[in-house]
C-alpha cells in the first residue's frame, strides 16, 4: 500500500507530498504521522503541499484534523508551498484552515518553525546581535 | 406570378437604386461624416444585386435556403461595422427599410393598384421586415460585443498588483467589488506572491465606492487564500463611511489586520518585516 514518508529532522517532521492525494493516502498519513510525532516527541510538523494540485474537503479536514492532534501533542504544524488554485478552492470550500500555520516555501516554513519553539532564546539572541546578520 | 414580380424588379434595377438612394440621401438621418456617399451607393448596390439574386428563384419567405446566404451576411456584416462605428439603431434600420419603399414603389409604378401588386406588396414587405429583424439582431450583438470587450478591458486594467518592496505587495482595488471580480484579483494576487515570493500583501481598498456584505466576503476570502499560501494580508484605505457600515451590518474583520492609509499599512509592513526607514543624513552637493 502507498505510504507517504515522514523524515526527521531534529526535532522536526519533515513531509513533502509529491503525489495527488486520494482518502486513503490521507488517512494513512494522518495516522502515520501522529503515531510519529507521539514516538519521536516531534516538536514541530512542516508538511509541503507544493505538489499537490487538486484538494477536496476531505483533503483539508484532513489537514485541520492533523493541525489539532498534532496540538494536542505539543507540536506545532506549518503547512507551505500551497498553490494559489489551492487556496482559492480551500477558501471556497469554507475551510481557511484556522489553527494550521502556513509559509510559502519549506525555507520560511522552517523560520517560522524555528521562531515558534525558540522564541525565547531568540529574544536573547537578538539581545545581543540586533541587525540578525550572522548570514 | 412570384417569377414575374422578380423579373420585373430585375428590370428595374436601376430606378430601384436611384429611388432607394434618394430615399437615404433625403432622410434627415444620413451620416455623412461616418460614410461617403460614394461608399454608401456602392454598399447599396452591392446589396441590391445580393437581394434580386435571392429571389429571383421566386423563394420570397424561407431566408435560411441557399440563395439568401450572400445577403444575410452581406447585412450582418454591415450591421456589425455600423455597431461599431457608432450608427444608431435607427439610421441602420432605415438603411434597410428605405429600400422596401423603393421596391413598392416600383411595383405600384408597373401594376398599378391590381391585385397581384397587393400581393407583391405584401410578399417585399414581408421580406424586407425579416431582413430588418436579422439586421437588427446582428446590430444588438455587435453592440453586445463592444461591451463584453470592454469589461474584459476594464476586469483586465483594474487589477493591477505592484510590488512596492521586497517581499511586500500592494494591490489599490478601484471600483466595486462582485464575484467575478473578486475571482480575478484573487488569482492575480495569488499568483504573483509565488511568483515573487512576498510575504505581505496589502489590499487597498480606497477605491471602493461602497462595502457591503457581499464585498466584505469577498475581502475575507481573499485574505483567507493569502494566508493560506502562507502570506500576511493587511486591508488599508477603509474610509470612514465604510468603517461606519462594516459595523452596522455586523461584519466581523476583527481578526484582519486593518489600516486607514496605505502609508500606516506599508509602515506595519516594514515593521513585520523588522525593517527601519530612517531619515538619512543630507549630504552637501557641491
Amino acid at each position: 500500500m502507498d505510504r507517504i514518508p515522514i523524515l526527521k529532522m531534529g526535532n522536526f517532521l519533515l513531509v513533502t507530498i509529491q503525489v495527488d492525494m486520494y482518502d486513503r493516502l490521507a488517512l494513512n498519513l494522518e495516522n502515520d504521522l501522529v503515531t510519529m510525532i507521539r514516538r519521536v516527541e516531534a516538536k514541530g510538523v512542516l508538511i509541503d503541499i507544493s505538489a499537490v494540485s487538486i484538494v477536496d474537503s476531505f483533503m483539508g479536514r484532513i489537514l485541520g484534523n492533523i493541525a489539532s492532534m498534532s496540538k494536542i501533542l505539543d507540536a506545532e504544524t506549518v503547512v507551505v508551498g500551497m498553490q494559489p488554485a489551492v487556496a482559492i478552492t480551500l477558501v471556497e470550500l469554507g475551510l481557511p484552515l484556522t489553527g494550521v500555520h502556513t509559509a510559502l516555501d519549506v525555507e520560511k516554513g522552517m523560520i517560522l518553525l524555528k521562531n515558534k519553539l525558540n522564541l525565547i532564546e531568540e529574544d536573547d539572541d537578538e539581545d545581543k546581535d540586533p541587525d540578525d546578520s550572522t548570514e | 406570378m412570384n417569377n414575374a414580380l422578380a423579373d420585373l424588379l430585375l428590370k428595374n434595377q436601376k430606378e430601384i437604386l436611384e429611388q432607394w438612394m434618394k430615399n437615404q440621401l433625403s432622410n434627415n438621418t444620413l451620416r455623412e461624416d461616418l460614410m461617403s456617399n460614394e461608399n454608401l451607393r456602392r454598399q447599396s448596390q452591392e446589396l441590391l444585386d445580393l437581394f434580386l439574386k435571392a429571389v429571383k428563384k421566386g423563394n420570397y419567405d424561407d431566408l435560411n435556403t441557399r440563395e439568401y446566404e450572400g445577403i444575410i451576411e452581406m447585412l450582418q456584416g454591415i450591421s456589425i461595422s455600423r455597431a461599431q462605428q457608432g450608427y444608431s439603431p435607427k439610421e441602420t434600420a432605415i438603411f434597410v427599410f428605405s429600400l422596401k419603399e423603393a421596391l413598392i414603389n416600383t411595383i405600384v409604378k408597373a401594376d398599378g393598384d391590381s391585385k397581384e401588386a397587393v400581393n407583391s406588396i405584401l410578399i417585399i414587405n414581408n421580406l424586407l421586415d425579416q431582413l430588418g429583424i436579422i439586421t437588427f439582431e446582428t446590430f444588438i450583438r455587435g453592440r453586445e460585443s463592444v461591451i463584453l470587450r470592454q469589461t474584459q478591458e476594464i476586469n483586465e486594467i483594474s487589477t493591477p498588483v505592484i510590488r512596492v518592496w521586497e517581499g511586500i505587495l500592494a494591490l489599490p482595488i478601484i471600483g466595486t467589488l462582485d464575484s467575478a471580480r473578486t475571482q480575478i484579483v484573487m488569482e492575480n494576487l495569488l499568483q504573483e506572491i509565488v511568483n515573487t515570493g512576498s510575504s505581505i500583501a496589502i489590499l487597498d481598498i480606497s477605491g471602493v465606492p461602497a462595502v457591503d456584505s457581499l464585498v466584505a466576503q469577498h475581502l475575507i476570502k481573499t485574505v483567507s487564500a493569502t494566508r493560506l499560501m502562507g502570506a500576511e494580508c493587511i486591508i488599508s484605505g477603509i474610509r470612514a463611511e465604510i468603517a461606519q457600515t462594516i459595523v452596522h451590518l455586523g461584519i466581523d474583520l476583527s481578526n484582519i489586520q486593518t489600516k486607514a492609509s496605505l502609508a500606516s499599512a506599508l509602515k506595519l509592513a516594514f515593521a513585520m518585516l523588522q525593517l527601519e526607514v530612517k531619515k538619512g543624513e543630507r549630504k552637501i552637493i557641491k
